[in-house]
């Protein structure tokens, strides 16, 4: 370092220029390489049958459901945690802190409880999956208008309550499952983690039609989100109603992760793992570029976990398991190392 | 013109501002200047209707601003505070964009791309124009913000203290550019400024705020005298005359 008192030579042009908006496309071609690559091994690995054959087909019939499950699930928690991170302007809170899973789990412990654990495969349908959808939603919304859209509406505050709730509920399940027999128990367990052979072929189509619903509308609002990425202040000075945006945002939210968690049940780090990658990787803050980035990357990191278990490990169920033990560890190492988010 | 009636503000019990009652022309700049805790700010975001009064309202060239659409409101009037949370992967040129949303809603056209042009180099922000947020000084990040606010094109610009984290040459050059917003575009400025001298030689006219109160309204010169100022501040002034504006003298 040698310092000078003689006058500096003239800055040169645009000096960060040359390190300035990296290509964004070439990210994009290359997951959606992966996402098919990994669809089609999924799809095809390993079927007995030579391909071309009735047999072979039937199986790939098969397989389409997980396959379409994934999609679906990777794009309602990837979008769904991107949405939550900006409209609490918090890149380390994931929707399930609101009491979602918690409110999922204590709606099944409590089936098992009142009516016995046969209720719950008797039970199975497109009824009971609207009707926990609805009430998933139903809660969320109810929360966000009391709480946020009220005289206080401090965000804050509306986080802190979900926190608890989520606790409540936690403790009630913990409470009513202590109460059921062993064998009750071990019927329920299989019903909370998160699990993609859970799915049902004939869900599939309502919750693929209500996520690419929710989808369009979050596509119509892209720029808005943006704008509400700088906060609230800034925001209402650009002409937004600051409250009304969060709180659809909010619903659009609870709207996916009920989808998602009636599917193949919680979820809770795999939203937050392939946010913050996103975030990391693709290189700008605009949500037209962080929602189709985050939503490819799940189906990447899904599908690519589910092939490498079934087909390497053979142990398909465990998916989730190994999703929250990941997640929960790139948590914690990403938080340690940043600081802060 | 800005129309200020009966507004105040109250937080629990505690009476923060007014009711005031104010009238501001359109065109020139007005400053804002008062105490610390005078109310300067609150009147300043009530305006810009960041935080809502407890009561009375606030019409903005004959449109209620607790009732226009924001849409609307937000081509006729914008506001800048003072703390602004940021983004880091956002550069200047995208922040200064974003004045344009009411606009364009988000799809940038030419003419928006020449507005940015232009605001980006009023605030002679050219050489960082891509950098990002977070690699910018505080002043400069200031300056960027500013420049959003007048890419946003608004008639009626509401600044709380934009002098803020700027040295000398950027507070002088940032007066001079907002006194040519309101002489060549014929803007309305109102600001909140703490230097009462960057007041007097650059605002058309001073709303001395304190405790909560509009305590005198009028010309630098009016304002500018040891019997007023002294009342407000409770620090001993003097006045002296400077090449026709007047200027205070209060460090010793």
């Amino acid at each position: 370092m040698h310092e000078t008192v003689t006058k500096a030579p003239p800055a040169p042009v645009r000096p960060m220029a040359a390190a300035r908006r990296p290509r964004l496309w070439p990210r994009f071609v290359i997951l959606t390489v992966l996402a098919v690559a990994a669809a089609v091994l999924v799809l095809t690995w390993d079927i007995g049958p030579a391909p071309g054959t009735r047999g072979f087909w039937l199986i790939v019939n098969m397989r389409v459901v997980s396959v379409a499950t994934i999609v679906i699930v990777a794009a309602c928690q990837a979008v769904a945690t991107v949405l939550f991170h900006t409209a609490t302007s918090n890149r380390i809170l994931t929707p399930s802190i609101m009491g979602f899973d918690a409110l999922y789990v204590v709606m099944q412990t409590g089936l098992v409880f009142f009516f016995g654990a046969d209720t719950l495969s008797r039970t199975d349908g497109l009824p009971k999956v609207v009707l926990q959808s609805l009430l998933m939603v139903g809660f969320a919304t109810a929360l966000y208008t009391w709480l946020f859209a009220g005289r206080r509406g401090d965000l804050h505050v509306m986080l802190l309550i979900g926190v608890v709730f989520g606790i409540g509920f936690g403790a009630l399940s913990t409470f009513m499952q202590r109460l059921l027999t062993p064998s009750e128990f071990d019927i329920l367990s299989a019903r909370l983690f998160g699990n993609l052979s859970n799915s049902h072929k004939e869900y599939l189509p309502w919750a693929g039609l209500v996520v690419i619903v929710v989808l369009a509308l979050v596509w119509q609002r892209r720029h808005r989100l943006d704008v509400l990425a700088l906060g609230r202040e800034t925001a209402t000075n650009l002409g937004l109603h600051f409250k009304r945006e969060i709180i659809v945002l909010l619903i659009l939210t609870a709207v996916l992760i009920s989808i998602s968690t009636t599917l193949v049940g919680p979820m809770t780090f795999f939203g937050f793992i392939i946010a913050t990658l996103s975030y990391q990787l693709v290189g700008s803050s605009r949500h037209w570029h962080v929602l189709p980035f985050a939503f490819l990357l799940g189906v990447v990191t899904l599908l690519g976990g589910y092939f490498v278990l079934r087909h390497v490990f053979y142990a398909a169920g465990l998916l989730s398991v190994i999703i929250e033990f990941a997640g929960g560890l790139f948590f914690l190492i990403y938080l340690l190392r940043k600081g802060s988010l | 013109m800005i129309t200020v009636s009966g507004v105040t503000k109250v937080y629990g019990d505690t009476r923060v501002l007014g009711p005031i009652d104010l009238e501001l022309p359109a065109g020139g700049i007005t400053a804002l200047v008062g105490p610390n805790g005078a109310g300067k700010s609150t009147l300043l975001t009530i305006m810009g209707r960041l935080i809502a009064p407890t009561a009375g309202r606030v019409t903005i060239a004959g449109r209620d601003v607790a009732t226009t659409p924001g849409r609307e409101l937000a081509k006729l009037l914008s506001i800048l505070r003072q703390e602004n949370h940021f983004i880091t992967r956002l550069t200047v040129r995208d922040l200064v964009g974003f004045g344009r949303f009411p606009h364009s809603r988000g799809r940038l056209t030419a003419a928006d791309h020449e507005q940015i042009d232009r605001a980006i180099a009023f605030l002679k922000l050219e050489e960082i124009t891509d950098r990002y947020l977070d690699q910018l000084s505080g002043g400069q990040r200031q300056r960027a913000y500013v420049a959003m606010v007048l890419a946003q094109d608004t008639e009626y610009i509401l600044l709380d203290e934009p002098l803020n984290n700027l040295d000398i040459r950027h507070a002088v050059s940032m007066m001079t550019q907002l006194r040519t917003a309101a002489d060549e575009l014929g803007k309305t400025i109102v600001i909140v400024v703490h230097d009462l001298n960057f007041a007097a030689a650059y605002a058309d006219r001073i709303v001395v705020l304190n405790q909560g109160q509009v305590a005198h309204v009028g010309t630098p010169t009016e304002i500018m005298c040891p019997e007023v100022l002294t009342g407000v501040f409770e620090t001993p002034f003097r006045i002296t005359n400077h090449d026709g504006y007047p200027l205070a003298v209060y460090y010793r």
